[in-house]
C-alpha cells in the first residue's frame, strides 16, 4: 500500500505575517514551518501505514525552496521519500491551481505504483481557505466529502472517517483508493526522535518541475486576483482594569455605555 | 445570482441564509437553491425570484451532491454568481464548483459588490490582521461569505416560484457510503456562527463553565470554547471557535479565561467589540481587547451578570 501525505510550508502564524504589494502573502520571511494541521496529516498517515504494515508514505509538497523543509520534517516523522514541485511558474497560485499541481505530482508518483490513500491537513493557517483537499480528491476523480476527519481507519479496501461537523456528526465509507483530509482533533502529532532525523538524511526528496508533471503554466493562472491589501488599524479607545473587587460592575457598565446588551 | 439556502432536515433555515438573500438582494435579482427534500419555507424566502428545489440522488449531504445541485441550477439559470455561507461544508462544494466548472472562489468573504461587473469581495486574513479586496475573473463567481457579516432583513415581497430540478448522478459519489449521520440538536442557544452575542470559556474556566453559561443567559449569547477546552473534553468540539472551528463575527465578543493564541483569533478578531476577562495581564487577548479585565472570571463574570440582572430591574 502507497500513501501519499501532502504538506505545506506556511509562515510560523506566531511571527509577523504580511502582504506583499501585490496582495501575495511574504513567504521568505526565514520563519516558515509546516502547516500546524499537516502534522496531524503526516501522524495519521504514518499510523495507518503502521496498521497496515508493508506500506510506503510518500510526503508532497509543492512551494518555493524553502518549502522542501516540510517534507524534510515528515521525513523525520518518519515518512519513506519525499516529493517537491519546485517551479518559479508556482508563485502566487490559488488552491485551485495547487490542487491541480498536486493532482499531476500524484499521478506521476502513481507511475511508480498504485496510490491507494491521499491524506491532507483540513486548512493551512497562511490561507486558511481549506479548498485543497476537496478539489484535489476532485482533480483526482476520488470520492468526495471525506474530509475534516477525527478519526481514520482502513479496512478490507475502504476507508472510513468520522467527521463533527457544525450541526452533524457522520461517518462515511468509500472503497479505496480515496482522499481524506483530517482535522487537528484527529491525533497528537508525533515529535521526530534522534533517530527519525538522523535517517531523515538519508531519505531521497525527488525534485519535479510543471514541465516535468506535464502541466502547463496557463492551466493554473489564478482566477481571484487581490485589489489592494491593508494592514487592521488598531482598535482605538481601548480599556485595561485590574479588578480589585468591582470589575464586574464595571464591565456591566461598559456593556450598557455602549448599547452592548 | 443563486444562493445556497442551507437548513436544517427538518427544513428550518440556517441564520445564515437570511443574511445571504439579504446580501443578494442588495446586488440584484437573487434565486434560492434548496437541495433535498425537505419542505421549502416559502415564506421566510419572500424576496426571492424563484427557488430551485433540486432531487439528488444521493444523501443531500453529501458535498458532491451539492455541488451537482448548484451545477444544475447554474445549467438552468445561466448564474454567473453564487454565494453560500461559509462552512468547511460548503468550502468543499465550492472546491468542486472551482474544479468542475472553473469558478472563482473566495472564501470567508464579509462584504460582497459588483464592480465594473465583476464580483469583488472583502476580506480579512492573516488571523484577522490585514483586510483585502479579491476581484473574481472568472465567469463564474463563487463567494462563501461569513455567516455575521450582514444583518438579515425581515423577509419582505412576493413569495418565490418553486422550479423543480432533478441533479445527475456521478460515479465518484456514489462511492461514498454515509454509514451514520446524527444531527445534533440545538443547545437552546443561539447558533454559535451567527449569533450577536458570543462568550467563549477558556483554559481558564477550568473545566468550570458555569460563570460563562451564567453571563450567556443574560446576554442571550452563544456558548463557545478554545481549542484547550475543546481537547480537554469540557465541551464539545462543536464549540470550538478558531482556524480550525468555527469563525465569529459577533457584535459583542466575551473572552473568559482565554488568553488569545493565533488560532483562537483567527476565529474572532472581526468581533465588532471584544471583551477578555482573565487573570493573566500578559495574555495576548489584551493587545487586541476593547475592554480587558485582568482579574478571577469566578468573581468577575458573576458580578456583571448580577450587576445587568439590577439594571435591567
Amino acid at each position: 500500500m502507497r500513501i501519499v501525505v501532502a504538506v505545506k510550508h506556511v509562515p510560523d502564524i506566531q511571527a509577523d505575517r504580511s502582504l506583499a504589494d501585490d496582495g501575495r502573502l511574504v513567504r521568505d520571511g526565514g520563519d516558515g514551518t509546516l502547516n500546524e494541521v499537516d502534522e496531524n496529516a503526516v501522524e495519521a498517515a504514518l499510523v495507518l501505514a503502521e496498521q497496515v504494515g508493508d506500506a510506503e508514505v510518500v510526503a508532497l509538497t509543492m512551494g518555493p525552496p524553502d518549502a522542501v523543509d516540510a517534507v524534510k520534517r515528515a521525513l523525520q516523522m518518519g515518512a519513506g521519500s519525499a516529493v517537491h514541485v519546485l517551479d518559479d511558474a508556482l508563485a502566487g497560485s490559488d488552491a485551485l491551481g495547487t490542487a491541480r499541481v498536486l493532482a499531476a505530482a500524484i499521478r506521476k508518483v502513481a507511475e511508480g505504483g498504485p496510490v491507494d490513500l491521499v491524506v491532507t491537513g483540513m486548512a493551512a493557517t497562511d490561507g486558511l481557505t481549506s479548498l485543497v483537499p476537496a478539489a484535489l480528491a476532485s482533480e483526482l476523480g476520488l470520492p468526495p466529502a471525506l474530509t475534516q476527519a477525527v478519526e481514520v481507519t482502513l479496512d478490507g479496501g475502504a476507508v472510513t472517517v468520522r467527521r463533527e461537523l457544525d450541526h452533524a456528526d457522520e461517518t462515511l465509507r468509500a472503497p479505496l483508493p480515496a482522499l481524506v483530509s483530517v482535522s487537528d482533533s484527529a491525533n497528537e502529532a508525533r515529535y521526530p526522535n534522534f533517530a527519525g532525523i538522523m535517517a531523515a538524511r538519508k531519505k531521497p526528496v525527488t525534485v519535479w518541475s510543471l514541465a516535468d508533471l506535464g502541466v502547463d503554466p496557463a492551466d493554473i493562472a489564478p482566477r481571484t486576483r487581490v485589489l489592494d491589501a491593508a494592514p487592521r488599524p488598531p482598535r482605538a479607545d481601548r480599556v485595561l482594569v485590574t479588578d480589585t473587587g468591582d470589575a464586574g460592575a464595571k464591565l456591566a457598565a461598559y456593556l450598557v455605555e455602549h448599547k452592548l446588551v | 445570482m443563486l444562493v445556497l439556502l442551507d437548513h436544517a432536515d427538518s427544513g428550518a433555515l440556517r441564520p445564515s441564509a437570511l443574511e445571504l438573500i439579504t446580501l443578494a438582494r442588495s446586488l440584484g435579482d437573487a434565486e434560492g437553491v434548496w437541495v433535498g427534500s425537505a419542505p421549502v419555507p416559502l415564506e421566510a424566502l419572500a424576496g426571492l425570484t424563484r427557488v430551485h428545489r433540486v432531487a439528488v440522488p444521493y444523501d443531500e449531504h453529501l458535498a458532491s451532491a451539492i455541488d451537482e445541485a448548484l451545477s444544475a441550477a447554474i445549467d438552468a439559470t445561466g448564474a454567473s454568481v453564487v454565494l453560500l455561507a461559509s462552512t468547511f461544508d460548503n468550502k468543499d462544494v465550492a472546491a468542486r464548483l472551482g474544479v468542475g466548472r472553473g469558478a472563482g472562489v473566495v472564501t470567508d468573504a464579509d462584504a460582497v459588490a459588483l464592480e465594473g461587473g465583476r464580483v469583488v469581495a472583502a476580506k480579512t486574513v492573516l488571523a484577522g490582521t490585514w483586510t483585502t479586496r479579491v476581484e473574481v475573473v472568472a465567469p463564474l463567481a463563487v463567494v462563501l461569505v461569513k455567516t455575521g457579516s450582514v444583518p438579515a432583513d425581515e423577509p419582505t415581497g412576493g413569495t418565490p416560484e418553486v422550479v423543480e430540478h432533478t441533479a445527475g448522478a456521478t460515479h465518484a459519489t456514489g462511492l461514498v457510503e454515509v454509514v451514520e449521520r446524527t444531527e445534533r440538536a440545538g443547545t437552546g442557544r443561539p447558533d454559535l456562527a451567527s449569533a450577536q452575542v458570543v462568550i467563549v470559556g477558556g483554559r481558564g474556566t477550568e473545566g468550570d463553565f458555569g460563570p460563562v453559561e451564567e453571563l450567556a443567559d443574560v446576554l442571550g449569547a452563544a456558548i463557545g470554547a478554545t481549542r484547550v477546552a475543546t481537547d480537554e473534553g469540557w465541551i464539545g468540539r462543536d464549540a470550538q471557535v478558531g482556524q480550525t472551528g468555527v469563525t465569529v463575527s459577533p457584535r459583542l465578543y466575551v473572552g473568559a479565561g482565554v488568553s488569545g493564541a493565533v488560532h483562537h483569533r483567527g476565529g474572532m478578531q472581526s468581533a465588532g467589540t471584544i471583551v477578555a476577562v482573565d487573570i493573566d495581564p500578559d495574555a495576548p487577548i489584551f493587545e487586541i481587547a476593547d475592554f480587558g479585565v485582568v482579574g478571577d472570571l469566578f468573581t468577575v463574570l458573576p458580578q456583571a451578570a448580577a450587576e445587568l440582572r439590577r439594571l435591567r430591574g
